[in-house]
């Protein structure tokens, strides 16, 4: 890969939410937003609050549904667009290109932290005793105390969720990843953990787009960064 | 059947048609028979008359046989394998008065066999005729009660819930433990109900010279194994069908080889086997 | 990838003067989990019938790709054919589980009866696949010979969707598959359906008011209010950034937990 070859392409991206129980009343968020990744990237967006930083990483996913514009991947040595793009087409990025980490875990009920875990690289058809080992290593290297690894999450603490939650998605090796404040709740050490999985991921060649909220964080991972404007609401001010 | 009809009108009961039954009934039943030759174990509906006994006392057989008997037709009737049962001896004088027939105990001597219950012991031979009365036609009645879904998972060879059955009857109890009317699949076609015979002569059933015919007076249907017919019991291949078996012999003539029916002789309760088929028994004395 | 497993073009069905579902088309791909969302009435077990060919449709027509004699249309299909195909490559799970069990026979006998129905005649054989099917869904192997009726809710639940299983089938319809279960209960069923569901690379169609349920299990949603789809898309989109009214009031109003 070179940096010649971008991983995510970004160009007139637009979003509004629209609310009918407010008589469809329209939130503009984001607006002609660009940006280009290359793998071996970090771009950290960066901004006030409200100004569309989340919105902004949920519509590459393909979380929220883009009004206009262009998301380009890279995949299978062609470029994919999201855009509205069949749902199929979307699931297939996401499962072998796109890896999102948000800030809070999907509890999934009765299923062992460890299999939260190692549920992806299964998925993507990978042996279940080495997808395990290699969950466990990502739990152990997060601070999650081993006694833990059987439990399902939906008892552990903030910062363990979100622990398992970057585990799960770090632990197949996207080539394009989305953090939407991956040390959040963490404590100094926990952060630094989850610190280094991302720089190691970065100078694989991930390219990695993320809200880093820990200026301390943001200095360690990323190697750009990109404003994102605060939208002009229909009434001329900031919601 | 004969190759002459008497006429209509050669009524020698007074009000009654020759073998009890109108020409345009009998007519309708011998198409009905037909069709049930031509598909081998398919249940064909008729539309059956009042007969002179309630149902359940074989009504469903007797319009049968008065369908196809005639003058030279000699008529043998078994409940249960005896010939001299109320039921038996009713029918037979039924039939030797409205059709003039020669009756006969005699197996190998009957052209026409009308039986309850059981499939004579004496092997039956090309030309013969055995009427079945069947009280339930429908062998998936009990695990299906309604007719429309019945007939289309005979119509579709949907079979699965009959298996269904047997695997639940072993579950329960460890093998098959039907021992009558055990349902047989004839011509790897249909799945048909053998009436209540014991399970013992369902193998005769199979490939038999004889022309199979029953009747079921309450449901009125007709359905019939022709000759030579392949009847295979259905099973499972780690539990095969086995028929009963005795370590006793008929303490009236020493088979070993008949059904046997068990009798208690006297107060002190006294048991004793012997041949259900009485026929078969005397003539071995 | 090649072509869907099953299509739907203007799916319509009336009854009476009453539109159920109208108009209604979709493509589902092999190893897709659709969810049909909406309230009660709002026509999406019309549809699901429509689909599972248990309901004819007054217009549009349903495609399906058999696995060996290529794609058919499956209210044209021979009802020999249809039902064929309907318990050998599909499943189709009851909200009630005594809808779709023989409650006059065993748990084993309910998990056999499909293999038996495509010949199986092996007692010994069948009865090991019915104990394995009976441990994927969590029922204690002891209990293979007792009937459904002596089960608890959940359990009849699970042994339906054995029931279903046990033929390894290519696309499965469920119809509200958690409705009227404790929600300790749905929750194990729900783990389990999306354990087997994966595990088996099955491609679904699940009706269900509960967005919980849909959010976990499927892939992709579609709205239905009166009838007709209002919205669809990827599952956690419609959630999250829901377009229409009628989804942002259904999202709304789930309670929080």
């Amino acid at each position: 890969m070179t940096a010649s070859q971008p991983a995510l392409r970004v160009c007139g991206l637009a979003k509004s939410f629209t609310v009918h129980a407010q008589g469809g009343l329209s939130l503009p968020v984001l607006h002609d937003v660009a940006l280009t990744v290359s793998p071996g990237e970090c771009l950290a967006l960066v901004g006030p609050s409200g100004a569309g930083k989340s919105t902004l990483l949920r519509s590459l996913y393909g979380n929220y549904r883009a009004d206009a514009g262009s998301i380009r991947v890279r995949q299978d040595e062609g470029w994919i667009e999201l855009v509205g793009a069949e749902p199929r087409t979307v699931l297939d990025v996401r499962h072998r290109t796109m890896g999102f980490v948000s800030q809070f875990l999907r509890v999934i009920p009765r299923v062992p932290a460890v299999d939260v875990v190692a549920e992806p690289l299964v998925r993507r058809g990978a042996d279940a005793a080495e997808a395990r080992q290699r969950a466990e290593f990502l739990l152990a290297m997060l601070g999650i105390p081993a006694r833990l690894w059987a439990l399902p999450p939906a008892t552990f603490s903030g910062g363990e969720q979100q622990r398992v939650n970057i585990a799960r998605s770090l632990i197949v090796d996207y080539p394009i990843l989305l953090l939407d404040e991956p040390t959040a709740s963490l404590d100094a050490a926990n952060r630094d953990g989850v610190v280094e999985l991302i720089s190691q991921r970065r100078d694989a060649g991930a390219a990695i787009v993320g809200i880093f909220h820990d200026t301390a964080v943001r200095d360690a991972v990323a190697t750009r960064v990109h404003e994102v404007v605060p939208p002009v609401t229909p009434s001329g001010a900031a919601p | 059947m004969p190759d002459t009809m008497p006429p209509a009108d050669a009524d020698q009961n007074g009000a009654y048609n020759y073998a009890y039954l109108d020409e345009q009934t009998k007519r309708m039943i011998r198409r009905a028979i037909l069709k049930a030759v031509a598909v081998p174990g398919y249940q064909v509906p008729f539309g059956g008359r009042e007969m002179p006994l309630p149902y359940g006392w074989g009504t469903g057989g007797i319009q049968v046989t008065a369908a196809i008997i005639g003058r030279d037709d000699t008529l043998k009737v078994i409940d249960q394998g005896a010939d001299d049962t109320t039921n038996a001896v009713s029918i037979r004088r039924f039939f030797a008065k409205v059709a003039e027939v020669a009756t006969t105990t005699h197996t190998a001597e009957a052209t026409i066999i009308q039986t309850r219950h059981r499939v004579p012991e004496t092997p039956l031979t090309d030309g013969q005729i055995l009427v079945f009365q069947v009280p339930i036609p429908e062998p998936l009645r009990m695990l299906e009660p309604r007719e429309t879904e019945t007939r289309t998972l005979h119509a579709l060879s949907e079979y699965g819930v009959m298996q269904v059955s047997l695997y639940e009857s072993i579950a329960r109890h460890g093998r098959i433990a039907k021992t009558y009317n055990y349902p047989v699949m004839v011509n790897g076609r249909y799945i048909m109900s053998p009436s209540p015979i014991p399970k013992f002569d369902n193998p005769k059933l199979d490939r038999s010279p004889a022309l199979q015919l029953y009747g079921a007076g309450r449901e009125k249907r007709i359905y019939a194994v022709p000759p030579h017919t392949q009847v295979k019991s259905l099973d499972f291949d780690d539990h095969p069908f086995e028929i009963e078996t005795w370590s006793e012999c008929c303490a009236l003539c020493g088979s070993t080889e008949s059904f046997l029916d068990e009798m208690i002789v006297d107060d002190a309760g006294k048991r004793l086997f012997v041949c259900s088929d009485t026929d078969y028994c005397e003539s071995r004395r | 990838m090649s072509g869907p497993l099953l299509s739907a073009r203007g799916v319509t069905r009336r009854f009476g003067g009453r539109v159920a579902c109208h108009d209604v088309s979709f493509d589902l791909w092999p190893g897709e989990v659709l969810g049909i969302v909406g309230e009660s009435g709002s026509g999406k077990t019309t549809l699901l019938n429509c689909l599972a060919g248990r309901l004819v449709p007054d217009g549009g027509a349903v495609t399906y790709e058999t696995q060996s004699a290529g794609s058919v249309d499956v209210h044209r299909l021979s009802e020999a054919r249809r039902r064929l195909l309907a318990r050998t490559e599909w499943g189709f799970v009851n909200q009630d589980a005594r809808e779709g069990l023989r409650m006059g026979v065993s748990a084993g006998a309910n998990i056999g009866e499909r293999l038996m129905a495509v010949g199986a005649r092996h007692y010994g054989e069948i009865r090991r696949e019915a104990a394995d099917w009976m441990a994927r869904v969590e029922i204690d192997a002891a209990r293979l010979d007792d009937r459904p009726g002596t089960y608890s809710g959940g359990m009849r639940q699970r042994l339906q969707i054995a029931r279903n299983l046990v033929s390894k089938p290519r696309l499965v319809f469920m119809d509200e598959p958690t409705g009227g279960l404790d929600v300790s209960v749905q929750a194990r069923i729900l783990d389990l359906l999306r354990g087997l569901v994966g595990g088996l690379h099955l491609s679904a169609v699940l009706v269900t008011h509960d967005l919980g349920v849909a959010r976990l299990l499927t892939h992709r949603l579609m709205v239905m209010q009166g009838g007709r789809v209002v919205e669809q898309g990827l599952t956690d989109q419609v959630l999250d950034d829901p377009q229409h009214a009628y989804t942002q009031m259904l999202v709304a109003s789930i309670l929080p937990v």
